[in-house]
């Protein structure tokens, strides 16, 4: 059986393809059928010759095997310092691999390398930072992604995740009228306690255009309350695009560009559309990741830049802390131990890591802050990054690499993790699941509301003043 | 043999050689490609020289990165090993007298001591990176036959050029067996991996121009080392 009803080298582009392949629970079938799925290697080498170019071919040309990736890689850390996880290893058993061999590689190299490239390495780009070249097998082996899910083999729930963002244009099935009436429900919840707050949208020419995760309209709508609640605070002119909303792409972790290009596509129209001033993002690593670092090259953005200048959330609330937009009420700062996660995404990966130290000064009592080892730009991975955590079949797999983190936060002593991030969040909340550390996590949104001093004209009137 | 070996296979040897490398180099930044790499190439130069010259720099810097500063050992080896490679043939006095009688170049000579030393640095640096290899489970891993090929090709010339130095004369089997072995690792520069010698430079400003201008450097500090 070379191409499987499920396992296949299509994408998913329609509603009633992506309901079939999520009724086939867990990806039993799917799973099934990439036992006998054929690999065209004809159309992989002819892939190969075409993009894999100078830069990669280098970086496995010069590669000295010396070895000093290995440390640098929490999962060969944490996974008995397997000489099969060291990072130059993994790539050159499959990129290379498949080169050597101009292409001829099959089923079960395919299936060998799904699990390298999902499994063993989250596209952390630590391996960078500690190779004497600066071979960075996270890039690399974001592109043997690429060639996997060009084949075929890709996990059964990122092929899903994909197809949510070629039918939805989100990784979760929220349609346009969901968004719209999530966002008119959260708006009116709050007037209670909130009264006048507005969730504006498709306003055209405001100053801020916010973007979002999927998975807050559709799992915890009170993100995107609280993102309202810290906007209406700030006195902000922003607003959501009914189109476009959603900032992330799964399809990066799947490897499925074309998707991301879609997706990418559909936000910057709306900044073009509706012309805001800036984009400010949610508490998400991969969604920045996607839409602001890497997004404009999908989109064939030569400036490297999306239409407009793109804030990740801790820029903004560093911003609006700094200027005074938002106070903090001094007796409601943190006085509990308290460490912060710094995402891979953004952090490493855009830089961001002094301004969430200055969002901590505002809001942690000094004294309570216990940084990690290591952290910054050189923290490790959450370890659910780069689709890991969203992956059954190496759940076994994602739960080990999450003691690395575990012992992370153990060493700090710290009782809440502060995780702008949703992978790294998610990540987080199973590690206590699964250990029992005793710590609580969460995002800075909820965190803010509580502790920002209200003006007296926002506050809600007494009754009997009425 | 001696003239042969040091007229025109020398000028072929560093023919292949220098030619084998540029060809090298110009593959290389020909197939970058700002919408595959996504990096924007020729764009915001003051970042991205800021950052390729950092990201040199910070390596060549013994214990500069953060890399050299957790592997001390390691490090210094390194250090030894290339400092060695590069600086004794370039400057060995023997070296010199050929260039000065032949082009009538005067030229920069270290100390026949120094140069002993520095020799026998790169021997025994070598050779326990060669032995670490197979002590690390990581290393010995990742390993194949070209490495230890090709840290062969790297110190016979050294090895050779110090018996030869100590030994005998312009007829000495030592002597043909030095430049014999250093026109090998010369032509092997350009074939094997050991064209980092020009391609550690570019992959290294590649990556830091990736952090420098795309990946933090705009926004923060790039790589941190």
């Amino acid at each position: 059986m070379p191409e499987g009803t499920f396992c296949n080298k299509r994408p998913i582009n329609t509603e009633a393809d992506l309901k079939a392949l999520l009724a086939d629970s867990r990806g039993r079938t799917y799973y099934q059928e990439m036992k006998e799925l054929e690999v065209d290697r004809g159309a992989l080498w002819a892939t190969i010759q075409k993009s894999c170019r100078s830069r990669f071919r280098t970086w496995l040309s010069i590669c000295a095997r010396c070895g000093l990736c290995a440390e640098s890689c929490f999962l060969y850390q944490v996974n008995g310092r397997d000489p099969a996880q060291v990072p130059s290893y993994k790539i050159h058993a499959t990129l290379g691999e498949m080169i050597r061999r101009k292409g001829d590689v099959d089923n079960a190299f395919m299936r060998q390398t799904m699990e390298i490239a999902w499994s063993k390495c989250t596209c952390c780009n630590r391996c960078a930072m500690y190779c004497p070249h600066g071979i960075d097998v996270g890039v690399m082996m974001g592109y043997v992604r690429g060639l996997c899910y060009s084949q075929g083999f890709v996990p059964w729930e990122l092929k899903i995740g994909s197809g949510m963002h070629r039918v939805y244009r989100a990784q979760m099935d929220v349609t346009e009228t969901d968004w719209v009436e999530t966002c008119e429900w959260m708006a009116e919840e709050q007037q209670d306690d909130w009264p006048g707050l507005t969730i504006p949208i498709d306003k055209e020419d405001a100053d801020i255009m916010y973007t979002c995760n999927a998975r807050e309209p559709k799992h915890y709508p009170e993100d995107l309350a609280e993102a309202a609640i810290l906007f209406h605070l700030a006195g902000e002119n922003w607003t959501v695009p009914s189109r476009g909303w959603e900032q992330t792409c799964l399809s990066m972790f799947a490897g499925d560009f074309e998707a991301c290009k879609l997706q990418v596509s559909e936000v910057y129209a709306a900044m073009e559309r509706l012309r805001p001033k800036r984009m400010v993002g949610t508490e998400c690593g991969h969604a920045h990741r996607c839409t602001v670092v890497e997004g404009p090259y999908w989109a064939g953005r030569r400036d490297g830049h999306p239409p407009v200048p793109c804030l990740h959330y801790v820029e903004w609330l560093a911003e609006v802390l700094r200027t005074g937009k938002i106070k903090i009420d001094p007796a409601k700062r943190l006085k509990v131990p308290v460490t912060y996660q710094d995402s891979c995404n953004y952090v490493r990966n855009h830089g961001l890591a002094e301004i969430g130290r200055e969002i901590l000064s505002y809001i942690v009592e000094p004294g309570y802050l216990i940084e990690m080892t290591p952290n910054k730009e050189h923290n490790y991975c959450c370890g659910g990054g780069g689709g890991f955590n969203g992956i059954g079949l190496y759940r076994p797999q994602r739960n080990k690499a999450l003691i690395t983190k575990r012992d992370q936060i153990k060493a700090t002593g710290a009782k809440l993790v502060i995780s702008p991030c949703h992978n790294c969040w998610d990540a987080i909340r199973d590690l206590e699941e699964e250990y029992h550390i005793g710590i609580s996590w969460t995002f800075l949104k909820p965190l803010i509301v509580k502790m920002a001093v209200v003006p007296e004209h926002l506050r809600p009137k007494e009754e009997d003043e009425e | 043999m001696y003239a042969i070996l040091t007229g025109p296979v020398l000028w072929l040897t560093f023919a292949v050689c220098i030619g084998g490398l540029v060809a090298r180099g110009v593959w290389y930044v020909k197939g970058l490609n700002w919408q595959l790499d996504r990096v924007p190439y020729g764009r915001y130069t003051s970042y991205a020289v800021k950052g390729a010259l950092k990201s040199v720099f910070y390596w060549l810097l013994p214990y500069g990165s953060r890399s050299w500063r957790m592997n001390p050992g390691f490090a210094a080896l390194f250090f030894i090993l290339h400092l060695g490679i590069i600086v004794t043939p370039l400057f060995l006095f023997a070296h010199g007298l050929v260039i000065t009688e032949r082009f009538g170049l005067p030229w920069p000579a270290i100390p026949n001591g120094l140069a002993d030393a520095l020799t026998l640095g790169v021997l025994v640096a070598g050779t326990i990176i060669l032995l670490r290899r197979f002590a690390l489970p990581e290393v010995r891993g990742i390993t194949r036959p070209e490495d230890i090929l090709v840290m062969a090709i790297t110190l016979a010339p050294f090895l050779t050029g110090f018996v030869a130095a100590h030994s005998g004369g312009q007829n000495s089997p030592w002597l043909i067996a030095h430049i014999v072995s250093g026109e090998v690792m010369l032509v092997a520069l350009p074939f094997t991996k050991l064209s980092h010698s020009l391609l550690f430079f570019l992959s290294r400003a590649q990556i830091g121009i990736d952090f420098g201008v795309k990946r933090g450097g705009m926004k923060g500090r790039g790589i941190v080392w």
